[in-house]
C-alpha cells in the first residue's frame, strides 16, 4: 500500500515528530508493509467471530473505592524539569 | 426578519462522588494543595497501570437505569489521543466504540407541556488537571489533583427547542444525580459541566443548521444567557447572508460574549484505539439486577410519598424535594418531631428566605434536623413565640446552636406570668388612652395597636394569644 507524503506529514505532525526526508521514506515504507499486512487479514472471512478488543481473556477486573495513597509530591515533582507551588512548570498554553 | 427556531443538544460532565480516582486509589477531595493527592499512575509516569474502580461503573450503570437508557453489557475503554499539559499521558481513557449505556431518555416539563429529552449515551472517562497561567514567570503551571477523577458524559439528542428547555433537562438531571448519590453537582466546583451544541434553522426546516459548541459556563443563569447570545449571534450571520462556522467557542460571563477558541479546519484527530492497559468489562443481568434493586426513591416518587405519607400540599412536597438535601432534611426532621407540616413551613420560608439572602443552594444547609425539631418543639410547648422562634432560627441557620441553650442564655422564653403580664398592659393601657378610646369607639385596628405595644414593652417575649386575652378582658371591664 502506497502512502502519500501528506499522510506521512499529517501523522508526523499529530504525533509532534519532526522527520528528515530520509526518516519520511523510511516511515512511509514501514507503515505501507503495515497496511498491506491488515490488507491481508481483511481476506479473512470474520462473519460469526466476536471482535477480540484484547489480548488476554480476562474480563472485570477491578478495585474497591478505598483510598491507598497518601500525598508524595516531593518524589513526583523530583524529575520535573522545573517546578514552581508544588507545581509543574510547562511551555506556556493559550486557550 | 425570518422566523428561526434553535435546536440543541447538550453533552454534560459529571464527576462522579466516589472515594477515589477511577484508576488509582488517590482521594478525589475537592481543592488540597496542588499535586497532593496525587500518585504514579495519575500523573502518567512509565510503567504504570491503571485498575478501574468498581464504584465507577456501578454508578454510571445506575445512571444509565435512573435515565432509562439500555446498558452495553460488554463494554471497554479506548485511548483519546491529543497532546495538552492538563493531560500527562498524552490521551484520555475514555469510551468511543461501546459506550457504557445508550438509548435512554427523561421527561421535561416546560410551561406545562411535557416533553422527552433522548439520551445519546453515557460514558465513563477521567478528568484532566488544572492549568493555571503565572503571568509573573509567562508560562503554565499544572496541578494533576484533579486528574484521573472519575467522569460521566452524558450526552444527549439535539431535541431542546429553547432555553427553558435546557434549563428544564438539567434541573432534571442534576436532580436524578443528586438523589442517587453519584455526584454532588456543584457546578462552582467544576463537578457538573455542560457543552451546548446550538444551531438555527428557519421554522419549519427539516435539516439541521451548523451548529457550535460552547463551553465554560458555570451556572445555569450563565447557560442561559449563552444559549440567547448565540441564538443572536447565528441569526444576525444569517441575516447577513454569511455562514455559520462550526467551531468551539468559549462563553466570557463577564463580558456576556462568547470567542471562538478552535475552528473545525484545526479540529483535532483524537486517533481514538481500543485501551490496552485495561481488560474488558463484562456486565451480567445479576450485576443490573442488584443495582437497579438499590436504587434509591427519586423525585418524582418522594413527591407522590410526601403527599400521601405526610399529607403536605404538592406544592410544598414540590418545592422541599427540588433539592435533595433539603428532603434529606425534611425526612429527618419529621421523624424527630413528627411535625410534617411545620417543618415543612420552616423550610419553605424561612431556610428559602435565608438561603436566598445569603446567596447560599439548598446544598450548602448547614443546620441539623434535630436543632430544626428541637426549635419547633419550643414554639409547640408554648416556651417561645413564632417572632422569638424566627429571630432563633436565623442563628440556627448560620452557626447549628443548640436552641434551648439560647433561648435560655438570652432570656427569650415566653412570659406566661399572667400577674407580669397584666401589670404591663395596664401601663400600656394608661399610656395609650387615645387607642383605647378609638377601640371603645369601635375600631377594632386599634386593639392590634395596644397589642403591639404591649410585645414592644415586652421584647417580643410574650405570648400574643394570651395579650390580646387580657387586653380584651381589661378594655371590656372598665
Amino acid at each position: 500500500m502506497n502512502i502519500t507524503d501528506e499522510t506521512i506529514e499529517y501523522v508526523a505532525a499529530l504525533a509532534k515528530l519532526e522527520l528528515s526526508s530520509e526518516e519520511k521514506e523510511k516511515a512511509k515504507k514501514d507503515l505501507g508493509s503495515i497496511l498491506s499486512y491488515i490488507d491481508t487479514m481483511n481476506e479473512l472471512n470474520t462473519d460469526n467471530i466476536e471482535p477480540m478488543s484484547h489480548v488476554f481473556p480476562i474480563k472485570n477486573v477491578f478495585r474497591e473505592d478505598i483510598v491507598t495513597n497518601e500525598s508524595n509530591r516531593d518524589t513526583l515533582l523530583s524529575n520535573a524539569p522545573k517546578q514552581k507551588d508544588g507545581c509543574f512548570i510547562v511551555p506556556k498554553t493559550i486557550e | 426578519m425570518k422566523s428561526y427556531e434553535m435546536v440543541i443538544g447538550l453533552e454534560v460532565h459529571v464527576e462522579l462522588a466516589t472515594e477515589t480516582k477511577i484508576f488509582c486509589g488517590c482521594t478525589t477531595k475537592f481543592g488540597g494543595e496542588p499535586n497532593t493527592h496525587c500518585c504514579p499512575v495519575c500523573t502518567g509516569m512509565p510503567g504504570t497501570l491503571p485498575v478501574l474502580n468498581k464504584k465507577v461503573v456501578e454508578f454510571a450503570i445506575a445512571t444509565g437505569l435512573a435515565l432509562n437508557c439500555k446498558i452495553n453489557q460488554n463494554c471497554k475503554f479506548d485511548r483519546k489521543n491529543y497532546f495538552y499539559p492538563d493531560l500527562p499521558k498524552a490521551y484520555q481513557v475514555s469510551q468511543l466504540y461501546l459506550p457504557l449505556c445508550h438509548h435512554g431518555g427523561i421527561e421535561i416539563q416546560v410551561n406545562g407541556a411535557k416533553k422527552i429529552i433522548g439520551i445519546h449515551e453515557i460514558h465513563m472517562e477521567e478528568d484532566a488537571g488544572k492549568l493555571i497561567h503565572d503571568s509573573w514567570e509567562d508560562c503554565t503551571l499544572v496541578d494533576y489533583n484533579r486528574c484521573g477523577v472519575p467522569l460521566i458524559e452524558i450526552v444527549s439528542e439535539p431535541d431542546m427547542r429553547s432555553a427553558e428547555e435546557v434549563i428544564a433537562y438539567l434541573d432534571k438531571l442534576k436532580l436524578i444525580l443528586q438523589y442517587l448519590g453519584v455526584s454532588d453537582c456543584k457546578m462552582q466546583e467544576g463537578s457538573l459541566r455542560a457543552d451546548i451544541n446550538l444551531s438555527v434553522r428557519e421554522a419549519g426546516a427539516k435539516e439541521f443548521g451548523t451548529r457550535t459548541e460552547m463551553k465554560n459556563m458555570n451556572s445555569f443563569k450563565a447557560i442561559a444567557r449563552a444559549i440567547e447570545g448565540e441564538r443572536k449571534r447565528q441569526i444576525e450571520l444569517l441575516e447577513e447572508g454569511k455562514a455559520v462556522i462550526q467551531e468551539t467557542r468559549r462563553w466570557d460571563d463577564n463580558k456576556d460574549t462568547s470567542f471562538a477558541m478552535r475552528s473545525k479546519e484545526d479540529a483535532q484527530d483524537y486517533r481514538y484505539f481500543p485501551e490496552p492497559d485495561l481488560v474488558p468489562i463484562e456486565i451480567s443481568d445479576e450485576w443490573i439486577d442488584e443495582i437497579n434493586n438499590r436504587q434509591p426513591e427519586l423525585r418524582d416518587e418522594k413527591m407522590l410519598r410526601y403527599e400521601t405519607e405526610y399529607d403536605i400540599p404538592a406544592y410544598d412536597a414540590g418545592i422541599i424535594t427540588s433539592s435533595k438535601r433539603m428532603a434529606d432534611i425534611f425526612e429527618k426532621t419529621v421523624a424527630i418531631c413528627k411535625k410534617p407540616k411545620e417543618v415543612s413551613n420552616w423550610l419553605m420560608v424561612e431556610t428559602m428566605r435565608l438561603l436566598k439572602e445569603s446567596e447560599m443552594e439548598p446544598e450548602d444547609i448547614g443546620f441539623s434536623p434535630n436543632n430544626l425539631a428541637r426549635l419547633i418543639g419550643l414554639v409547640q410547648d408554648n416556651k417561645i413565640n413564632r417572632t422569638v422562634a424566627k429571630e432563633v432560627f436565623e442563628i440556627i441557620f448560620k452557626d447549628n446552636i443548640e436552641p434551648e441553650a439560647y433561648v435560655k442564655e438570652h432570656g427569650l422564653m415566653m412570659v406566661n406570668d399572667e400577674g407580669e403580664l397584666r401589670s404591663v398592659v395596664e401601663k400600656v393601657i394608661a399610656a395609650n388612652q387615645t387607642s383605647v378610646a378609638d377601640y371603645r369607639g369601635g375600631k377594632d385596628k386599634a386593639l392590634g395597636y395596644l397589642v403591639g405595644q404591649t410585645m414592644k414593652e415586652m421584647k417580643g417575649k410574650a405570648d400574643p394569644g394570651m395579650v390580646n386575652r387580657i387586653l380584651k378582658e381589661i378594655l371590656t371591664k372598665d
